[in-house]
């Protein structure tokens, strides 16, 4: 399945001819996106990868294109499924770099996938700015594959995020020390379960609840009586969409008392507030941003009229600042030249709707790591290098 | 009684997702790839009626079954009635029929993708407190379980003790002398067929009142559909029904007394013993 979006010139290029010149304004920027459109994968990206890439090329666009040079560019989006499989990510990635011959690609979806893809596309040298992939391996790969960019934060960043959240709120008196900590059984689950062990025992916490589950397991009814058995004071699940929702759901309903829950990722899905409604209220889980920021809110207006869903409060925004540091590269380089714009991507400081972005060796250090649902917006309250919204609070209870 | 109660609630789930493929794999002798796909679409179908006309996913069920009775019938009769006519024999249809639904589990995944995108879909339904025996469960696991016990009742009864019932279980037990004693294999095959759509559209629609679901998810059900079809024996309800009881209490157990990372490899394990023990399934009869 297939598809190619071909976005018409016609129109702008006949304007174009007026002011630019018609040689220049037939010339267009083509860029290539591989992501799941289907597979177990295919959920999210609808949420959090696809809409950002439309609006995006739709703006730029509707600007003119982009400035490189003394010319105007405007985009030309290639899109290809990959049906969340690795090897047919990477077939498409040679497809954009060979057949189609795109200029530019925008980054896969998921943390497997841009690091099943990031040699291919290393070896055609373009600059693969990654916004949805939260892995310990960040620094390494970056070492590795000198063209690639880490947006999203650590494994560890996001587990201590989680961690000093629980620690405030017990020094607030919110909760106890007991905690049951759950998590899926895949490289993401573990990971964040190896760094946020250690911490919680650390900050002097005391585990009295511990289970991992499969992928997409749905019937959670056991994990959390078991956990109630355990009486804790935090609730803590690394979990995937399908599970966060069931986990919730049974928390719900089974009256789970704790005065912090935890999950995610999901919680930051505009569809888990709709879901939840009041229930939702001091959740807290994996992402969250600055809603006070204008950036930000202004950022969510227009996500909201061009996808007709409001974005994730996640890896949403990183996804779309992702595409304005290609956009600002691109541009202070002035060429289409791979190399020219990956060394742009490393020197510059670049503006964006999760503020400043400037990569340290090509890894971004700031990022909101923990979010708390408060009146229908999920705010940060923790994170490492930039502001946080609001300080969390105590859940009260699930009606 | 806590893991005795949440694993039979589990279980109506098994047997919602499993109960259409039983009769589709042992009567149409159409092991059908996109079940899921059905059962999804099923889930999606109930939401739609839901949020759009506010119709609860309960009433929709009568919108819901015939409406896949009808759609199943056709794909039946225009995409599997030339490979039944065309296969020389039972391996050679199954083959052809499992060929056959892969693309249509393409073309149905494809048609959820383009209306409802590829967006995790659920919705608020029933999600109340339900007491039993001092424990709360979920109101609409319980009510999917009572539809469940009523569907798999309702079909017992029409298989065991009507007419047409008996001829459904005389072609799944040996088409060619079921056309010797008059009746009419094609159009019982097709009847089957879609009465198993039906039912797996059904339980989707239940399913869908306490499932996170997208369009992409089908394959899981067949897999746990034809787990459960397979361990009962083909064509049997009743195996299907005991399969989905041992199935759904012993994943529970499993996960509340062990660990629940254990889940997967007791359904493996169950089934690896039902097949070593039995390995024409539970009520499955010997070939001979």
């Amino acid at each position: 399945m297939q598809r190619r979006t071909f976005v018409t010139l016609a129109v702008s290029a006949a304007l174009l001819s007026f002011t630019s010149g018609f040689a220049y304004a037939q010339e267009v920027v083509k860029i290539g996106a591989s992501a799941p459109k289907t597979g177990p994968l295919a959920g999210g990206a609808a949420v959090t990868h696809w809409p950002n890439v439309k609006m995006w090329v739709d703006e730029v666009n509707a600007r003119g294109g982009l400035k490189i040079g003394d010319t105007q560019q405007k985009i030309e989006l290639v899109e290809y499924d990959d049906q969340t499989n690795p090897e047919n990510a990477i077939q498409n990635i040679q497809r954009l770099a060979t057949v189609d011959k795109v200029d530019f690609i925008v980054t896969p979806y998921s943390t497997g996938i841009n690091v099943a893809t990031a040699p291919m596309i290393a070896q055609h040298g373009y600059p693969h700015i990654t916004t949805s992939a939260a892995t310990d391996g960040v620094e390494e790969f970056a070492k590795r594959w000198n063209n690639s960019f880490w947006m999203l934060g650590t494994a560890t960043q996001l587990a201590k995020g989680a961690v000093e959240t629980l620690v405030k709120l017990r020094d607030k008196g919110d909760i106890g020390n007991k905690v049951a900590l759950v998590n899926v059984t895949d490289a993401f689950g573990m990971e964040l379960l190896g760094a946020a062990k250690p911490a919680l025992t650390d900050a002097g916490f005391e585990l009295v609840y511990e289970a991992s589950f499969p992928l997409g397991t749905q019937d959670l009814a056991p994990v959390i009586s078991s956990a109630k058995a355990a009486s804790p004071d935090a609730f803590v699940a690394f979990s995937y969409p399908g599970e966060t929702f069931a986990l919730t759901e049974q928390a719900q309903i089974q009256g789970l008392d704790v005065g912090a829950f935890y999950v995610g990722v999901g919680t930051a899905f505009p569809s888990f507030a709709a879901r939840f409604g009041k229930a939702a209220e001091g959740i807290i889980g994996i992402g969250g941003v600055n809603t006070d920021d204008p950036k930000v809110k202004d950022y969510m207006e227009r996500h909201q009229a061009s996808a007709g869903q409001g974005p994730d409060f996640w890896a949403s925004a990183t996804t779309y600042a992702g595409l304005q540091v290609l956009e600002q590269a691109i541009e202070q380089a002035g060429t289409k030249d791979r190399a020219a714009v990956v060394q742009a991507i490393k020197d510059g400081t670049f503006d964006t709707v999760i503020g400043q972005v400037k990569f340290q060796n090509n890894v971004n250090p700031n990022v909101w790591t923990v979010g708390q649902w408060r009146d229908g917006a999920f705010v940060a309250v923790a994170a490492d290098g930039i502001e946080i919204s609001q300080e969390p609070v105590k859940k009260q209870g699930w009606e | 009684m806590q893991i005795l109660v949440t694993g039979i609630l589990l279980s109506g789930t098994y047997a919602l997702i499993a109960l259409g493929l039983t009769l589709q794999y042992g009567v149409a002798r159409i092991m059908n790839i996109a079940n899921g796909e059905t059962l999804v679409a099923g889930c999606f179908i109930a939401f739609w009626l839901y949020v759009s006309f506010t119709i609860n996913p309960i009433l929709g069920l009568f919108v819901i079954a015939p409406l896949a009775f009808v759609l199943n019938w056709l794909i039946y009769e225009v995409a599997l009635r030339p490979l039944v006519r065309r296969a020389k024999n039972r391996g050679q249809l199954e083959v052809d029929s499992i060929l056959a639904t892969f693309g249509l589990m393409f073309l149905l995944q494809g048609l959820m993708l383009l209306a409802f995108g590829g967006e995790y879909v659920n919705y608020q339904f029933l999600a109340e407190r339900f007491m039993l025996f001092g424990s709360a469960y979920g109101l609409n696991r319980v009510v999917a379980f009572c539809a469940a016990v009523v569907i798999a009742g309702a079909l017992y009864f029409f298989l065991y003790h009507t007419r047409q019932g008996t001829a459904v279980r005389a072609v799944a037990a040996d088409p060619a002398s079921a056309n010797l004693v008059a009746i009419d294999v094609a159009k019982t095959s097709a009847m089957a067929f879609a009465l198993g759509g039906a039912l797996t559209a059904c339980g989707g629609a239940l399913l869908s009142t306490f499932y996170t679901f997208n369009a992409a998810m089908g394959i899981a059900f067949t897999m746990k559909a034809l787990i459960i079809v397979i361990m009962g024996g083909v064509g049997d309800v009743r195996g299907a029904v005991l399969a989905a009881l041992m199935l759904g209490v012993a994943e529970t157990a499993v996960a509340s007394l062990i660990d629940p990372g254990l889940t997967i490899a007791a359904t493996y394990a169950l089934f690896i013993l039902v097949l070593l023990v039995r390995p024409q399934g539970l009520f499955g009869r010997r070939t001979t």
